[in-house]
């Protein structure tokens, strides 16, 4: 192996990093970045990674009353691919030099957080569908902006989830399209989960630009590629036509309709935000109890697997 | 009881997308074994039928060069030119070459 005998500056590695930013070329694991960039992408990814984790267990609720086999199906395979999109971005997450013990730590101390939407509860069986169409489609338009992120191994985790969410997001309206089709409680169970579901799949974008500290640094150094608040506005056009399509109304009394068919939504209730961000939404003790404790029942496995392979190479 | 870095090795995987194409990096999984490692990665990264072919390394087997090396390292390359075809010249009219 070879050493670069000459030292490199700082400054000099910052700048030879921007370069590359603005040149739209990724940072690799062993690339020299700042610790800023280190620190934010340690935060943002394991989020994203807890999210999809805990973000199974609103889904898992249903997987025993699935309507049908058909249904129950699919739900498990979704909820499989959502393990799986996890552990992409446990090991992306992972190349910035932090176990997968230590971000499981940080969740269940709570110094680690997850996509607030996941403290809501699934009352009926239309929440199945208003989360694969609502709180998917949120996440697929947030993912689809991350594909072009700075950091190599999250921009790859993104093309290949983006490449299997949008399954999600089909099964998902097709349960409310059936619903609607169907007898006049379905169409209230459907309206009841878009009415429950609505609101929290916006706040999924994050705070108004105007009162997201983090995001300069982010866009700057091009983790984040496009606004909360652009995101925010491309997910409604997008979605709104197609709850009206199917007779869904979308319960926002101070909706725009802008001349050019996009839209404008009505304020959003950051008090209920924040109050769930800070773990008073209904279900914050329920989902990280239960991660906890499924993380707890399986250590004998870990262990086991970890003495078995031990003696093995003995 | 301690549960801490019990989570097994770390493994890179590579896909086969398809038969005659070069195996590509795919990501990483954890598990204690080989066979642990390559139906953990079949699990995670095929899904969908995305392979024909799958390996699986030891992340700790891999040897890599770090950036501070890499101008360094790769600098032979970048003098001989004339390895690259278009350093040739070709008499006008000269076709199929």
């Amino acid at each position: 192996m070879i050493h670069a005998e000459t030292k490199i500056s700082e400054e000099k590695l910052l700048e030879h990093f921007e370069a590359k930013i603005e040149a739209e070329e990724k940072i690799e694991p062993r690339d020299w970045m700042p610790d800023a960039y280190r620190q934010h992408l340690i935060r943002q990814i394991s989020q994203h990674a807890h999210s999809e984790v805990i973000g199974m267990q609103p889904e898992g609720n249903w997987i025993t009353r699935s309507p049908s086999l058909r249904s129950k199906k699919i739900l498990l395979a979704k909820i499989q691919d959502e393990g799986g999109h996890g552990l992409y971005l446990y090991s992306a997450a992972e190349t910035l030099g932090v176990s997968r013990d230590q971000y499981i730590q940080w969740l269940h101390e709570g110094k680690a957080k997850y996509s607030s939407v996941f403290n809501y509860p699934t009352l009926n069986w239309a929440d199945i569908g208003a989360i694969g169409w609502l709180v998917d489609g949120a996440a697929i338009t947030n993912q689809v902006s991350l594909q072009r992120t700075s950091y190599g191994p999250y921009s790859r985790a993104m093309v290949r989830i983006c490449k299997e969410e949008s399954f999600h997001q089909r099964q998902g309206y097709e349960i409310m399209w059936r619903m609607m089709e169907g007898t006049k409680e379905q169409r209230q169970m459907a309206q009841d989960a878009i009415n429950r579901w609505w609101w929290p799949a916006l706040m999924m974008f994050g705070p108004h630009d105007t009162d997201s500290p983090r995001t300069s640094l982010a866009m700057k150094w091009k983790i984040k590629r496009e606004s909360n608040d652009n995101l925010r506005e491309k997910f409604i056009n997008k979605t709104i036509p197609q709850a009206e399509h199917i007779g869904l109304v979308v319960p926002d009394n101070k909706l725009v309709r802008n001349e050019d068919g996009t839209f404008k939504h009505g304020d959003i209730n950051w008090d209920e935000f924040w109050a769930v961000v800070n773990g008073n939404g209904p279900c914050n003790q329920q989902r990280l109890e239960h991660h906890i404790r499924a993380h707890e029942e399986g250590a004998w496995v870990r262990e086991t697997a970890l003495v078995a392979n031990l003696k093995h190479k003995k | 009881m301690e549960t801490k870095d019990n989570q097994g090795q770390l493994w890179e995987v590579f896909i086969q997308t398809k038969a005659g194409q070069p195996f590509k990096h795919a990501g990483s999984v954890h598990a204690y074994d080989k066979e642990m490692a390559i139906e953990n990665a079949r699990d995670v990264y095929t899904r969908r039928g995305e392979g024909t072919g799958l390996w699986v390394v030891p992340s700790s087997e891999i040897v890599a060069i770090t950036i501070n090396e890499a101008e360094y390292f790769f600098e032979s390359a970048d003098v001989k030119i004339y390895r690259h075809p278009t350093f040739y010249n070709v008499p006008e009219g000269v076709t199929n070459m």
